[in-house]
């Protein structure tokens, strides 16, 4: 796979970029216990955005890894997974803000510690999605890639430090335009004792078209009817 | 207790008002097994909003029930669930639309009434606390019982709920409340019937 890009995201920053339909991209837990954080909207209509609760429902899971989609509120799937070697990947334990990460890690602000400053995941996504002219009130659940909060019988919530090693790797292919926020900041129920500053290496590549027997587009009925409503998308306005 | 509002919701229509701090929302499932779909906003600055995320992690539970603190996307407690006659409410399963429909079911129900139709029409004939499609998020769904497995399932089951039972909130802050009345002809969880709910406001 020939590699058109290829950068290290530091634990602790932020980032944002526009994906094309059709591009992949590998990212790689380099040191195990990343936490990569990720919002997804529509460049043409940033109205349409990543919506966890219809990712979930539609695919009948709580969990995130090989096979399933990530669908925009529009029926729409902004990315498939086709690759995961971690298995588990967090969409419900949300996002740390300032006050979180200075309760659980204490707070080191900039004129102190100059960018190793203990920077955290709202206000990280708040400047990223400012960029776009995007704000608090478009912040929405978020993907948490690398972490795992698990549900009890009982339903009580528990996040496992050992889900992500050193070299774990998830692949997505971008099936419409993307506009991706991302952060590296710590989960919020990450246990570490000390801020937690792990890493992410991003690979971009062009993925290789869609196959028949594609896992995430025949991996239950709905990804098929999910891709079909993204076909439509791009055979009326939303092509280029 | 003197009540200050109550309205019976018939299935497909929505209820959007202010709930004052200190005063009492009781939902009532009329017939059982109906879906509340229920935002809330803070009335004073409504880019502060009920998060859902916030919520189940700072309880440490993946279920709303009595005692659950709703939490805002600014941290804040919104409201508390103070009677609960139900014992279990999603807020992971989210709304229906057009739109998820046509994954979930069938490209040609697209057409079909939704929920997140109810609140677009919601918020574009009450423009008055200037909300749009931009503050359409993650939702309550009152009533509901989706189950989430240790392995990471998640599924839509028939409603532990019962004609006549309710569940009460107590608002801690001003909040407009926004409930569709769910329209789901497609899913167990209203049993395949949506049915009328009664919301109470009392203080």
């Amino acid at each position: 796979m020939d590699i058109d890009y290829q950068t290290l995201l530091d634990g602790g920053k932020h980032w944002s970029f526009t994906a094309r339909r059709g591009s992949g991209l590998t990212l790689e837990d380099v040191e195990g216990g990343a936490n990569l954080a990720m919002l997804f909207y529509n460049p043409a209509n940033p109205l349409e955005r990543y919506n966890a609760p219809d990712t979930l429902k539609c695919q009948h899971t709580f969990r995130l890894g090989r096979g399933h989609c990530l669908y925009s509120d529009m029926g729409r799937i902004f990315c498939s997974i086709v690759e995961d070697s971690v298995g588990w990947h967090d969409t419900v334990g949300g996002n740390a803000n300032r006050a979180l990460v200075a309760r659980r890690w204490g707070e080191i602000g900039y004129q102190e510690a100059r960018n190793g400053w203990t920077q955290n995941g709202h206000d990280a996504f708040l400047v990223e999605a400012a960029k776009y002219g995007l704000g608090r009130r478009d912040l929405a659940a978020n993907v948490n890639f690398f972490s795992k909060v698990a549900a009890g019988p009982d339903g009580s919530l528990s996040f496992d430090p050992t889900n992500s090693p050193a070299g774990g790797r998830i692949t997505l292919r971008f099936e419409m335009d993307t506009l991706v926020l991302a952060h590296t900041c710590p989960h919020p129920m990450d246990p570490s004792p000390t801020y937690p500053r792990r890493p992410v290496r991003f690979s971009f590549f062009t993925a290789p078209p869609v196959a028949e027997d594609d896992a995430c587009l025949t991996g239950c009925a709905e990804n098929g009817r999910g891709f079909a409503n993204n076909r439509l998308y791009h055979l009326c306005a939303g092509g280029h | 207790m003197q009540t200050r509002l109550a309205k019976i919701i018939p299935a497909g229509d929505y209820w959007m008002e202010t709930v004052r701090e200190g005063e009492t929302l009781r939902i009532v499932d009329l017939e059982g097994n109906q879906a509340a779909d229920t935002l809330f906003f803070s009335a004073a600055d409504p880019a502060e909003r009920y998060s859902a995320v916030d919520t189940i992690r700072e309880q440490g539970n993946v279920y709303l029930g009595l005692g659950t603190k709703l939490i805002s996307t600014e941290g804040r407690v919104m409201l508390e669930i103070t009677a609960d006659q139900i014992g279990r409410h999603d807020t992971l399963g989210g709304a229906c639309s057009g739109e998820s429909n046509t994954v979930r079911y069938d490209l040609e129900k697209r057409t079909m009434h939704a929920c997140r139709d109810s609140w677009l029409l919601a918020v574009a004939e009450n423009d008055q606390f200037g909300l749009t499609k931009r503050d359409i998020t993650h939702n309550i769904n009152f009533f509901m019982n989706v189950p989430v497995t240790p392995e990471g399932g998640l599924t839509f089951e028939d409603g532990l709920s019962g004609p006549g039972k309710y569940v009460e909130l107590v608002a801690r802050m001003d909040v407009i409340v926004l409930i569709s009345n769910c329209p789901q002809l497609n899913n167990p969880c209203n049993g395949y019937n949506p049915t009328p709910i009664e919301v109470i406001v009392a203080r």
